[in-house]
């Protein structure tokens, strides 16, 4: 079969004149960032390293980390290196402690975003000649307009689905033969199951391969997505940090998802040094950002645990590979596709009048996360009825919705009754078993 | 007039009940009727009791979720269709009922039905007009 590739060229560059093209990049980036961010070039005069110290890409361990509370501090506009005339889009985190991130970006920045997706349709068997379903959330997440403009670049034909709406998804999907399916797996999955219900065959569905990513998928999972569907399924990685999906996508080979290291350099570091580990180690993703101009982040602490690896491809890129990332740092889980952290859950407690005594239990029930989270009953709100308790659950259900943008499903329990261990409660049982 | 009902949330789980039933009878507290709401998750238990103020404090003190309310207490007859009567009394007079659940004694030829509505006064007076007798915590605390 013949290989092919969006940007051939690039995908295919020898290591070492990647290693070349990336380290003039970084010069020029880090002489733009030190100028236009005096949040970063803060940083660095703290830690003493001058523009003029970064000659390659072997000096990047010289810069500081930026980190999520780095956003929060700056927001909404301290990391934005461009000035707003020059910006034409923002997009936005789901918003964690309350603070959202914000994540501005030029024409050029979009571009290059676009491209990486387009990389990604590419690798995943797309050409012009497809019809490319995207049924990611369109708005300020991410997932939606990346792909949507990364199946432009590849002139495929873009069924701007969005997500939800199962019924008119699948009646697309049939009508217009989408060969292409871009959503979560888990939203993958869910098409998949009600498309069995209406008797539909894997052979009967006209996709040939689906993008899928924003949330943790197992192995398993993916067979199953392939089997229902009858198609070939493949992961995409990225964050609104450094651009969206798309900053790292997987190949025919499905064995890690390929960097794009011509926009963005990555780092495995020791969470708690702060150390570069050599290729193969586990430990902290770390992105730099070479090439974007509104919102360029250096040395960005992603807080998602993997090991890279750099092997000859059967693919034929050259680009290093991610593997699934296996843990976080910190305590986000990611519930639907969701970043929710168990602060964000205390939080909202507070504000209606709970003990932030809480537990959160997620699972995997088919291919959907259950999200359940036990409350202890506030004393003073307790009736003689069950729908007086009924009613308090839903009220909790609905706050946690606007803070999280997902349901949970709240059970109120008696006081003190959630288990402590040494006076301290276990705030988070997940019982999804994904690596 | 009404009738002090306590009310205790109770975790589905096994031994959940046995525990408020042994704090009671610990503490010399004698239940005269009981009923219980449950839902998958819980159930909310409903006792009319000899010694309110008692069995409130022990129950607390041993860490029960406890609310108090004011219920209707009537008296009836224990014959076919006396609870009926007693219903069409509320219905003309347009009282919504939350609950109700009724108990018997050894003793008595009579029953009694725990109401819970909204509006105590208006059910106390429109069934006392109707020649019911209406029952109050100390009358519970003779039988």
């Amino acid at each position: 079969m013949e290989k092919r590739y969006f940007q051939k060229e690039i995908e295919t560059m020898p290591v070492d004149e990647l290693k070349k093209l990336q380290s003039e990049k970084l010069v020029k980036q880090v002489k733009h960032v030190y100028e236009n961010l005096p949040y970063y070039r803060k940083l660095m005069d703290e830690k003493g390293v001058k523009p003029e110290d970064i000659c390659g890409i072997d000096d990047l361990h010289k810069l500081p980390f930026l980190s999520k509370a780095d956003l929060r501090e700056a927001y909404p506009y301290g990391l934005l290196a461009k000035p707003l005339e020059d910006c034409v889009r923002i997009h936005s985190t789901s918003g964690t402690t309350g603070r959202r991130v914000v994540a501005f970006y030029t024409q050029k920045d979009v571009d290059l975003w676009e491209d990486c997706c387009a990389r990604a349709i590419v690798a995943a068997g797309g050409s012009k000649k497809d019809v490319c379903q995207v049924a990611y959330g369109y708005g300020l997440f991410t997932g939606g307009m990346g792909l949507h403009g990364g199946s432009h670049k590849v002139g495929c034909l873009t069924l701007p689905m969005s997500s939800g709406f199962t019924e008119r998804q699948i009646q697309f999907m049939t009508d217009l033969s989408a060969t292409i399916l871009c959503c979560t797996p888990s939203y993958a999955a869910y098409i998949g199951e009600s498309l069995k219900e209406q008797g539909y065959k894997p052979e009967d569905i006209p996709l040939k391969a689906g993008i899928f990513g924003a949330e943790p998928w197992t192995e398993e999972m993916r067979q199953q997505i392939q089997e229902t569907l009858g198609i070939k399924a493949y992961d995409i990685y990225g964050l609104t940090e450094t651009t969206g999906p798309g900053v790292a996508f997987e190949c025919e080979a499905q064995t890690g998802m390929h960097i794009n290291e011509d926009h963005f350099y990555a780092e495995i570091i020791d969470p708690d040094t702060g150390e570069v580990l050599p290729e193969g180690c586990k430990g902290e993703l770390v992105f730099t950002a070479l090439d974007k101009e509104a919102f360029p982040l250096l040395r960005y602490r992603t807080r998602d645990i993997c090991v890279l690896t750099r092997k000859e491809c059967s693919c034929g890129r050259t680009f290093v590979k991610m593997a699934k990332p296996m843990g976080r740092t910190d305590d986000m889980l990611i519930i639907r596709g969701v970043n929710v952290f168990p602060s964000q859950i205390e939080a909202v407690l507070l504000k209606e009048g709970y003990q932030p005594n809480y537990q959160i239990i997620v699972d995997r029930k088919g291919n959907n996360d259950t999200f359940d989270v036990n409350v202890e009953m506030n004393p003073e709100q307790f009736t003689d009825t069950v729908s007086g308790v009924t009613q308090l659950e839903k009220a909790l259900s609905n706050a946690m919705k606007v803070m999280l943008g997902i349901n949970p499903t709240v059970h109120l329990v008696p006081p003190k009754s959630i288990t402590r261990s040494e006076g301290k409660a276990v705030r988070v049982i997940d019982k999804r078993k994904l690596i | 007039m009404s009738l002090k009902q306590l009310t205790v949330f109770v975790e589905n789980k096994q031994g959940a009940l046995v525990g408020i039933t042994d704090t009671l009878a610990a503490h010399e507290v004698n239940i005269r009727a009981l009923s219980i709401a449950d839902t998958q998750d819980f159930g909310i238990l409903r006792l009319i009791v000899d010694d309110t103020e008692t069995a409130k404090k022990t129950l607390s003190d041993e860490g029960y979720l406890i609310n108090t309310t004011d219920v209707v207490g009537v008296k009836i007859g224990d014959q076919p269709g006396k609870l009926s009567k007693a219903l069409a009394v509320l219905d003309e007079a347009g009282i919504n009922m939350e609950y109700l659940y009724a108990f018997m004694t050894r003793t008595e030829k009579h029953a009694y039905v725990v109401l819970r509505v909204a509006d105590n006064a208006a059910t106390e007076s429109a069934l006392e007009n109707a020649g019911f007798h209406i029952i109050t915590d100390a009358d519970v605390a003779k039988l």
